[in-house]
């Protein structure tokens, strides 16, 4: 691995992202935005999980072999929530 | 993971026989994101019947969110998202080879993973105390079925980090090898992955 001296000091950074976020998506719970609440709290939930993913997990010093590997998961997440959907909503 | 080791003895010079070190660290990358795959759709399945039931009962949504703890929620996710911080700490530190540092966050980890199972067993006492069950309603099914699934993730890998911190002990791990460090590493953090969406679905959205 490339990084070794920012490691920490990024680490911690990205730590107080997740927590700044944290606080932001309880705040904004409050405010009633209707369908916009559930918008606005899955993207600040994948921005922490994209944080998440890319420092903590490392996938910003992976090769493209393991990203495709961290991401097809996603592609059949996908699959099944709106294949499923594209039936039990038009019963 | 697990396997890996029982191949070479504690200090042998060449850890790897058939394959270079750095060839034996990307099949071991691979194989973690391979199994992690397999996690994302096995709470995929139950995300998709959370999706499917929120749309057919807002209703039951709306007041089941409202009998759960937001700041018990809150505090929790700060907790997991601390123990995230404290395995990522400990990798930055073994890649340097300070054994001893790692041991500190993997201890702190799991301190802080046992404070998240605690805060979790004080709301379910509290649910069940209020007749609040997994039979309750859909809702608390979902609630019940997601947070307890990962609750055991968490427990697995407290397990699995105590190995880690066991062995480190033993002298197994140093700045040349510490890819066991690394995958059990990714484990913890999607653990944490997981928990950053239940929280705001089960916790926040009415």
């Amino acid at each position: 691995m490339k990084e070794h001296d920012s490691g920490t000091r990024t680490y911690i950074v990205v730590w107080g992202a997740l927590v700044m976020l944290t606080v932001v998506t309880v705040a904004v719970s409050y405010v009633h935005l209707g369908m916009m609440n559930v918008f606005v709290a899955l993207l600040i939930a994948s921005a922490k999980a994209s944080l998440v993913a890319l420092f903590f997990m490392h996938l910003r010093y992976e090769n493209r072999l393991v990203w495709g590997f961290a991401l097809a998961p996603l592609f059949f997440l996908v699959l099944i929530v709106v294949g499923t959907l594209s039936d039990t909503l038009f019963r | 993971m697990s396997g890996q080791s029982t191949h070479h003895g504690p200090g042998a010079a060449g850890h790897e026989a058939h394959m270079d070190p750095a060839t034996a660290r990307e099949a071991a990358t691979l194989g973690i994101w391979t199994f992690l795959a397999t996690e994302v759709l096995l709470f995929g399945g139950l995300f998709t019947s959370y999706i499917i039931y929120r749309i057919k009962y807002p209703q039951i949504f709306y007041e089941g969110h409202l009998k759960l703890d937001h700041v018990l929620g809150a505090i929790n996710t700060v907790v997991l998202i601390g123990s995230s911080l404290t395995v990522a700490l400990g990798i930055a530190a073994i890649r340097k080879g300070k054994v001893g540092l790692l041991r500190l966050y993997l201890f702190l980890t799991l301190l802080l993973a046992g404070t998240f199972l605690g805060i979790k067993y004080v709301e379910y006492t509290e649910k069940f105390s209020h007749g609040l069950y997994p039979d309750t309603d859909i809702f608390f099914s979902l609630y019940f079925m997601l947070t307890g699934l990962h609750g055991l993730h968490v427990l697995a890998g407290m397990v699995l980090l105590g190995a880690v911190l066991f062995l480190a002990g033993r002298g197994r791990y140093s700045e040349s090898y510490h890819t066991p460090v690394e995958i059990s590493g990714l484990y913890w953090h999607f653990v944490d992955l997981v928990w950053i969406y239940l929280f705001p679905l089960l916790y926040l959205l009415g």
